[in-house]
């Protein structure tokens, strides 16, 4: 049998890989990979209390489910906005991305 | 050890290493099939949590869907990427302090938890995937967010066809 704590020590870890990739990258698609990363850890920790609780309540199957939905949409107009901030400047860097910047 | 615990140390160690290529790779389409590696070594987990429906959905959206909108995403872009310089920004022994620092947080909590050494129950003669689809329209439980979620996602697909759409093509014709 696996202690609940294994997968809550799994899903910190890789959080916090997910967090020094959306810190550290400088391509702005690399940081998306970075948040799906995080997203995924929350998904773990969701599923394995659901599990560990109590399995006759469903809520933390149905959260990890709208997380996957909340995943979708914040993919798809992520990559529309680099796609498009691409199609007008030419570049995917996050630091040359300053338009707003004063 | 028994079976189980083996199974997890190794997906553990899949993911840990993938999910490290993932935000260390030079090259974005490699970084992109690490992702999907990672995001089958969850699959795994689901399926050792025994949660069949996230197991499954997880292969089809993450991996059919949202991974190949990341790999189109990155051919597009992909001139940009062939520049050879640094992949981490000036700021990256900042970021990995911090992230260092998260992770410490996160032992500190788990460590002072009083569930994290607790077992699973057994699921023996339980309809999970039943309960999991009545609770989903049940007017009692979760129909609301399953609804505000579907109107989200529609309105974020929309929204990224309007975003993505090449408005100096469109005025051409």
């Amino acid at each position: 049998m696996i202690p609940l704590s294994w997968y809550l020590v799994l899903s910190a870890l890789l959080f916090s890989i997910g967090l020094f990739g959306v810190l550290a990258r400088r391509n702005a698609v690399a940081i998306l990979l970075g948040i799906e990363l995080m997203l995924n850890a929350v998904n773990i920790n969701l599923a394995s209390f659901w599990r560990y609780g109590n399995p006759a309540q469903m809520g933390g199957q149905v959260f990890a489910i709208v997380v996957f939905a909340v995943a979708a949409a914040e993919v798809a107009v992520g990559l529309a906005l680099i796609i498009s901030i691409y199609r007008r400047r030419k570049t995917v860097l996050a630091e040359e991305i300053d338009l707003m910047k004063w | 050890m028994d079976a189980s615990q083996i199974i997890f140390g190794l997906t553990a160690l899949l993911i840990i290493f993938s999910a490290l290529r993932v935000v260390t790779t030079r090259n974005m389409v490699h970084a992109a099939l690490w992702l999907i590696v990672t995001l089958l070594g969850v699959t795994v987990l689901y399926a050792l949590l025994q949660a069949n429906f996230l197991a499954v959905v997880q292969v089809v959206v993450y991996v059919g869907a949202i991974a190949i909108l990341f790999i189109f995403a990155i051919m597009l872009t992909r001139r940009e990427m062939r520049d050879g310089g640094p992949q981490l920004n000036k700021g990256w022994p900042l970021a990995a302090l911090i992230s260092l620092a998260v992770f410490g947080g996160l032992l500190a909590l788990l460590y002072n938890a009083p569930v994290s050494e607790r077992l699973a129950a057994s699921l023996e003669g339980q309809d999970t995937l039943g309960a999991l689809g009545q609770a989903l329209v049940s007017p009692d439980a979760y129909v609301l967010p399953f609804e505000v979620a579907s109107v989200l996602l529609l309105a974020a697909l929309i929204g990224a066809v309007y975003v993505a759409l090449n408005k100096k093509q469109e005025s051409d014709k």
